[in-house]
């Protein structure tokens, strides 16, 4: 497969599964303001999602103070920033036009369309906007496009390049997601296991989808170290990080070429600290601390891809 | 070859149906009006649904322009087929040796069957050809022909597409289209199929490989997405199962051809461009190019990759060399021309030059380099400064320009605004050379789609219709 080609579709695969999970973390927010907030912790908030996302120096340097109004279209709709919702499913339907030929008609049906209707979503300002309504729309857009990828596509280099990209940004996604309740601190009074914080962590939950399956793997009380047992170390949960690393490792001894050998190494190294790694030995580093080496974990894989198969399988 | 009523596709002089055409209009009279329009519409809705894709491949919607698509077929008879088959296969044929021929031996230019210098000072002559031996002596792998007919029904050469001709993915898309909005037609009448292009477009490419070469790897070098022709490289390349690549993906190592692959560096064979000569090799013709590849033409001339069609083509199919294709096929073929060229007046000639200024109200002027219908005066439509005009410019650089009769291109019945008119067409049959000289049945019939306009060009207002050859049923 042409590297180009496998670079457009590792991007697409990214941007698609980026795009559904800012929409996830703003749901967080989102449900955690359901609970009364005072304006101080609803600003704090909204500075630890652009924290975590990656945002917050962008957005100092567009807007003087966080509001949500004004955090809230920096990271759905403004087209200045790279990474908002808006331009990851530009950008997606962009790495997918570039290959075409690659994919199935229903793929690029699916990608374009996504694309097309969110130009008209797009708006000026949020006011106008049904949030709950609209992250359900791109998460549905998501689910679709995985959905015609998984039915349609051929398993071959495309498809094994297209999940690589998935997985990648979905455990990096994961980390960041349950890092926010690191940096969402309690209300002033309010002692950890009592009811705000047991919203924060259903809210997260939710989020990722996880909130039923909690409750039916642990029919009890929702503690932090539970809901990081299975949102890090649980192989069966779709959106763990140890679901994801399985998965990227699978991918990559796919996708293996005579350089590739470390990258594969690190990957494995990485689901075998998952598959055997116990909550209580994170704990005891401290989750953040784990979450946070995680996340460069992953992102030095995401260098060695690009590396090993995207861009320098030149002759010279 | 007077501009009398033109010959229609559809009826006789006498009002009557034509024999082939018989089935079509039962149908279409049997069929109720309002059948035949929500169809017409469906068309429409597909088409553009086709279309948005289409145009979505500018930066913004609106950027291109949707193709009109017209569901009256061009119908042609069997026998009528076979002839303009064969008379297209050997006017390839000659264009093809005329090309070897010139970057060898010459022994044209020496037998003065034409002007040295139309050839050699031709901008589209490219020196850095010289003595580079091709596979099977082959240049013009993939020809468009556009072919008129004319006065009584006669077939004329209107212009020969050596380089990079496009459109045949509108001939395979419209028959798609007509499949599917009129099965019942397809069962009436027998219709050879068309749809098999890209397999014989791959045998093509494969059979054209450098000796000695078992299994060639063929790709399909396009500009990127922002090229017009974009849709058709990407649907092209999908349906021969090849890479669809840019310049980028290629580079040259020690006269080889690589592309850079997830498992490391491949060999290329064969390259079928969709990519002028200009931006082929910046080390050889515009070193700004971004799109080509740097050494492509070392590795051609070390006989390692086949360039199709080949660099250097231009030539052949320039409008001041259009006049000596005939001369080319007694030649090079010893046969006499099954298809006639339009007479054409090249200005460069005084007696030709004079008789151009004097009857410019009668003749459509070209420009020799120009494309597209672009630089174009049809005389008995134009107002008198236009024609003032271009006769200054005629006069300032005659070598730029030719003349010929204004013909009265075939109309064929298509939907219009007040029902159904007849408009004026003409045909690109794909004619592929290798091993052997091969093209399926059919063509892009293109159509004038204003009243009485003869260009056909889709950057001019053109329409589409699928091309019907009849089997023998």
């Amino acid at each position: 497969m042409l590297s180009r080609t496998a670079d457009h579709l590792y991007w697409m695969g990214r941007y698609i599964e980026r795009a559904e999970n800012l929409a996830r973390m703003l749901e967080v927010n989102q449900n955690m303001a359901l609970v009364p907030r005072t304006l101080e912790t609803e600003e704090q908030a909204w500075i630890a999602t652009l924290t975590i996302i990656g945002l917050i120096e962008p957005f100092k340097q567009k807007y003087a103070a966080v509001t949500p109004t004004d955090a809230m279209y920096f990271i759905v709709f403004d087209s200045d920033n790279p990474v908002s919702i808006f331009n990851c499913i530009r950008s997606a339907r962009e790495n997918a036009r570039a290959v075409r030929g690659t994919l199935t008609s229903e793929i690029w049906e699916t990608i374009n369309s996504a694309w097309l209707e969110m130009r008209v979503t797009g708006a000026d300002s949020m006011t106008a906007v049904d949030t709950a309504a609209f992250f359900d729309w791109v998460k549905h857009r998501a689910h679709l496009a995985r959905g015609v990828i998984q039915g349609t596509m051929m398993r071959d280099l495309a498809w094994h390049f297209t999940c690589l990209g998935t997985y990648l940004e979905r455990a990096d996604s994961t980390a960041r997601i349950l890092d926010v309740k690191y940096h969402v601190l309690l209300p002033r009074g309010e002692r950890a296991g009592g009811a705000t914080d047991y919203y924060q962590w259903s809210a997260l939950l939710h989020s990722v989808s996880a909130f039923e399956i909690y409750r039916r793997v642990y029919r009890d009380l929702i503690t932090p170290r539970r809901v990081a047992e299975l949102l890090v170390l649980r192989d069966d949960m779709p959106r763990s990080l140890h679901r994801c690393v399985s998965q990227l490792h699978t991918h990559l001894i796919a996708v293996a070429n005579a350089q590739s050998a470390e990258t594969v190494r690190r990957a494995g190294e990485l689901q075998a600290s998952l598959h055997y790694g116990r909550i209580e030995d994170i704990f005891s580093i401290g989750l953040h601390e784990y979450l946070t080496r995680f996340v460069g974990r992953v992102r030095d894989l995401g260098e060695r891809v690009a590396q090993d198969f995207l861009v320098s399988a030149t002759g010279d | 070859m007077s501009a009398n009523a033109p010959y229609n596709e559809m009826y006789a002089d006498d009002g009557g149906v034509r024999e082939h055409y018989r089935r079509f209009a039962k149908w279409l009279s049997e069929t109720p009006g309002d059948r035949v329009a929500q169809k017409r519409a469906e068309a429409d809705t597909l088409f553009r649904k086709v279309g948005i894709t289409f145009a979505v491949y500018g930066e913004e919607a609106g950027t291109e322009r949707l193709i009109p698509f017209d569901i009256v077929p061009r119908i042609i008879d069997a026998e009528e087929w076979r002839k303009l088959a064969a008379g297209l296969k050997q006017r390839v044929s000659a264009l093809n040796s005329f090309i070897d021929d010139i970057y060898h031996a010459q022994e044209i230019l020496r037998a003065g069957k034409l002007p040295a210098e139309e050839v050699l000072c031709n901008e589209q002559y490219r020196p850095e050809m010289q003595g580079i031996d091709v596979p099977n002596g082959i240049y013009a792998h993939i020809a468009g022909i556009d072919v008129v007919r004319a006065g009584r029904g006669e077939f004329y050469v209107l212009e020969d597409n050596l380089r990079v001709p496009s459109g045949v993915s509108y001939m395979l898309e419209d028959r798609r289209m007509m499949m599917r909005l009129f099965p019942e037609l397809f069962a009436r009448y027998s219709i050879a199929p068309v749809d098999h292009y890209p397999d014989l477009l791959l045998e093509n490419l494969r059979s054209v490989a450098p000796s000695g070469v078992n299994d060639p790897t063929v790709v399909l070098l396009t500009p990127g997405a922002h090229n017009s022709a974009y849709f058709e490289h990407a649907f092209l390349a999908q349906q021969m199962g090849i890479e669809l690549v840019e310049g980028q993906d290629l580079f040259i190592d020690n006269e080889f051809l690589y592309m850079r692959t997830t498992q490391g560096p491949q060999r290329v064979d064969v390259v079928y461009r969709r990519i002028d000569d200009d931006f082929l090799d910046p080390l050889v013709f515009r070193p700004d190019s971004m799109l080509g590849v740097p050494g492509l033409l070392t590795a051609c001339r070390a006989g390692h990759v086949t360039v199709a069609n080949a660099i250097g083509t231009g030539v052949a199919d320039d409008k001041s060399i259009y006049p000596y294709v005939p001369d080319m096929i007694r030649f090079y073929l010893d046969e006499e021309p099954l298809l006639a060229n339009v007479p054409t007046y090249t200005c460069r000639r005084a007696d030709h030059l004079e008789y151009t200024l004097a009857n410019l109200d009668k003749l459509v002027v070209k420009e020799v380099h120009g494309a597209g219908g672009y630089g174009m005066l049809i005389g008995p439509a134009a107002a008198h400064e236009e024609i003032a005009t271009f006769r200054e410019r005629i006069k300032q650089s005659p070598t730029k320009y030719i003349a010929q009769p204004t013909l009265a291109l075939s109309a064929c019945p298509t939907f219009v605004a007040a029902g159904i008119a007849p408009r004026h067409i003409d045909l690109r049959p794909f004619v592929l050379s290798g091993k052997e000289v091969n093209l399926v049945p059919g063509g892009l019939t293109r159509v004038a789609l204003r009243e009485g306009s003869l260009v056909v060009n889709s950057s001019q207002g053109g329409g589409t219709k699928d091309t019907w050859v009849l089997g023998h049923a």
